[in-house]
């Protein structure tokens, strides 16, 4: 069955076409990868998914879980099991970590219709979770992200997929500002979530993360567009031949 | 002619005037001068961005008879409330007070038996000295440490649909090496019109601590006038906070001078308003004597079409070397009519010091609403994470945890109302 579909999506921001008919479904249980050169709009793409303001969408239409996408408020998406590894997360001073993930939980427990997790219970939820992740029990009291290193802040995202267990996570760059060791505990944590019922868009830039995160699927995004998509081979040849193939150039 | 423009609602002053007691002596001299000076226009710097005006616009009648007001509950920030003095409509009321069980050296009492000295400088405080009768004393002697926290409740009546006027009058005085800790309550309902006309004399005495606390909650019809001055000796701790959530309009205006070395002042406050609401916040940190800190740290949340000033001056004087000031002022505007006034000022005549301040008026920020909900927060929850995230900076000056957790309370059910 198709977790999410989507058709034709194109977007603009400031009247700037920055989507221009990405088609891509993803079924429960795969984990599709998307490559693409700075700027392809891989971040556009995950941002307009999480219903994020200022995008403008001027075709096509998103099916998740067989709702309409589009429509939904940004936190109804949450609900519904979709969930954003942003590339850079945001900090928030002032709300703890704790704060922030037992509000997050115990609302979409509660859409759901499932009783809130009390002080105790959702303590114990973090413990076992930060854990895994390699946290301490100093991150994740302090306030969401401050005086967080980036690997620190990628760790945090993986403790919060980890934590509301989403039926579709997007990982925007999770590599990105991560040393060798946090990639691996952060690849860790995500393929835990594996599952027949889930399904994972993981975007990079790199192919190093799809040794670990390994994709039943791998696309190229270039210009706005899905321009090529194949196996998980197609990373490797990515890696070694670049994307000039697809008409575009690289800074460096 | 310029005098005449330097004054608002007159017809306010006239009633106010027309039902006031007969007056002799002092206070018949101090009334006269409040009918003649009377209330200060915008066109006077120290209130351009407050105005009285509206004040014409209430009728004013007797304060209702205080005996007779049912009082369904008195607010206290205590688990178990401590020693109190309770006022309703300006009025003691000695059977909702509690002033026994008080140490040897501390005096707690309503201010009738008192003299109240005429005071001089301003209007509102001359008006407070003319007609106030009633008030709350706090004497505490040498080297005595208060445990409990002193509360004084204030609770807003009136009589019928007219508006009242009172002036209560507090003096606290902290003797030196003593401590303390007040919290002042101001509640009132919100269909009544009042005006509360406060005058806060305090002193701490040296190497004296006091607490000062205070919540104001009035009724959203209500006046709110208050005027503290402050002297502190040398070595003094003060640490006050104001938080202010009700009233039409409300004033709080602080002056703390610092006439001796090492003095700590901590004078700070939050705000959250709405609708029409005005929250004006002014003090005045004089620096007199060397080696002395001031913080000043003051956040509020403006809302609907409501308006916050901010108006905070710090003086240092030729002779006050080594001062250590910082200053901190920071509004939340909540929608596209919340406006804010800040004026921060500083005088500074002393070439070895350290004073700095800031300030900063912004809206909830785009990212962390976005951050919040694509985790499953509704809107409204994230602005409240996000409102009392911001507020919380300043109610982390408040050093009773006691207090600054009803505060927090206070302030989190401001936001879930809204
Ligand atoms: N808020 C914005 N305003 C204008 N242009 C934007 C905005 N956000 C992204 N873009 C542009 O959209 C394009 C795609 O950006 P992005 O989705 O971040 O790419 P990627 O994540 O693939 O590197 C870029 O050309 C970028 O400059
Ligand atoms: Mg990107």
């Amino acid at each position: 069955m198709s977790l999410i579909e989507i058709k034709n999506l194109h977007a603009t921001v400031d009247g700037k076409a920055i989507l221009k008919g990405v088609d891509l479904t993803i079924n429960a249980g795969e984990v599709h990868a998307i490559m693409g050169p700075n700027g392809a709009g891989k971040s556009t793409l995950s941002y307009v998914l999480a219903g994020r303001e200022g995008y403008e969408i001027t075709e096509g239409s998103v099916t998740f879980g067989g709702q309409d996408l589009l429509s939904m408020e940004i936190e109804e998406r949450a609900a519904a099991g979709l969930f954003l590894a942003f590339q850079y997360p945001v900090e928030i001073p002032g709300v703890s970590n704790t704060t922030f993930l037992k509000e997050a939980l115990n609302a979409i427990r509660k859409t759901r219709g499932e009783a809130p997790l009390d002080a105790m219970q959702f303590l114990k939820l973090i413990r076992a979770k930060a854990k895994d992740l390699s946290m301490t029990d100093d991150m994740i009291k302090r306030a969401v992200n401050v005086g967080f290193s980036g690997g620190e802040k990628k760790r945090n995202e993986a403790l919060q997929m980890a934590v509301l267990q989403p039926k579709l996570a997007i990982l925007d760059e999770t590599d990105s500002g991560l040393d060798i060791d946090a990639l691996k505990i952060v690849a860790e944590g995500v393929n835990k979530l594996r599952g027949p019922e889930r399904g994972m868009l993981v975007i990079t830039h790199y192919q190093r993360l799809l040794d670990y995160i390994v994709p039943d699927v791998v696309h190229v995004l270039a210009n706005g567009r899905i321009v090529k998509s194949g196996g998980k081979d197609l990373a490797l040849e990515l890696e070694a031949n670049g994307y000039a193939q697809f008409g575009v150039t690289e800074a460096a | 002619m310029r005098d005449e423009q330097n004054q608002t609602a007159k017809g306010f002053v006239e009633q106010v005037v027309a039902l006031a007691p007969a007056l002799s002596g002092a206070r018949g001299e101090g009334l006269a001068r409040f009918a003649k000076a009377g209330l200060p226009s915008t066109r006077v710097e120290a209130w351009k961005f407050t105005n009285l005006r509206g004040l014409d616009k209430l009728t004013l009648g007797p304060a209702p008879d205080a005996a007779a007001v049912t009082v369904d509950a008195i607010p206290t920030a205590l688990e178990t409330p401590g020693p109190r003095l309770v006022f309703v409509a300006g009025q003691y009321r000695a059977d909702l007070s509690r002033v026994d069980d008080l140490p040897d050296g501390v005096v707690l009492s309503s201010l009738a038996a008192e003299a109240t000295p005429m005071l001089g400088d301003g209007p509102l405080r001359t008006l407070n000295s003319a007609l106030s009768s009633q008030g709350a004393v706090l004497r505490v002697a040498a080297g005595l440490k208060l445990a409990s926290p002193v509360e004084l409740v204030f609770i807003a009546a009136t009589a019928g649909d007219k508006a009242a006027l009172w002036n209560p009058r507090i003096v606290i005085d902290i003797a030196d090496g003593a401590e303390a800790t007040v919290v002042e309550h101001h509640v009132g309902a919100n269909a009544d019109a009042y005006v509360s006309n406060i005058v806060a004399d305090v002193t701490v005495g040296i190497a004296a601590r006091l607490h000062h606390y205070k919540l104001q909650a009035e009724g959203l019809d209500a006046w709110h006038l208050a005027n503290v001055s402050t002297h502190l000796a040398q070595d003094a701790v003060y640490d006050t906070f104001v938080l202010n959530l009700g009233a039409r309009l409300a004033r709080h205006e602080a002056r703390q001078v610092l006439d001796g070395t090492g003095i700590e002042a901590r004078v700070s406050g939050a705000y959250a308003i709405t609708g029409n609401q005005v929250s004006d916040i002014t003090t005045l940190i004089d620096h007199a004597k060397p080696h002395c800190t001031s913080r000043e740290v003051v956040k509020g949340v403006i809302d609907g079409s409501a308006r916050a000033v901010f108006q905070g001056k710090i003086i240092v004087r030729p002779d006050a070397q080594k001062t250590d000031g910082y200053q901190l002022n920071r509004a939340l505007l909540l929608s596209e009519q919340a406006e804010i006034n800040s004026k921060p000022e500083l005088e500074i005549y002393a070439d070895d010091v350290k004073c700095s301040h800031g300030a900063t008026a912004g809206e909830l920020d785009e990212d962390q609403m976005f951050y919040l909900r694509a985790r499953g927060i509704p809107r409204n929850a994230a602005r409240v994470l996000l409102i009392g995230a911001f507020l919380d900076e300043a109610l982390e000056e408040i050093i009773n945890e006691t207090v600054r957790a009803y505060f927090r309370a206070r302030a989190e059910a401001w936001m879930g109302a809204r």
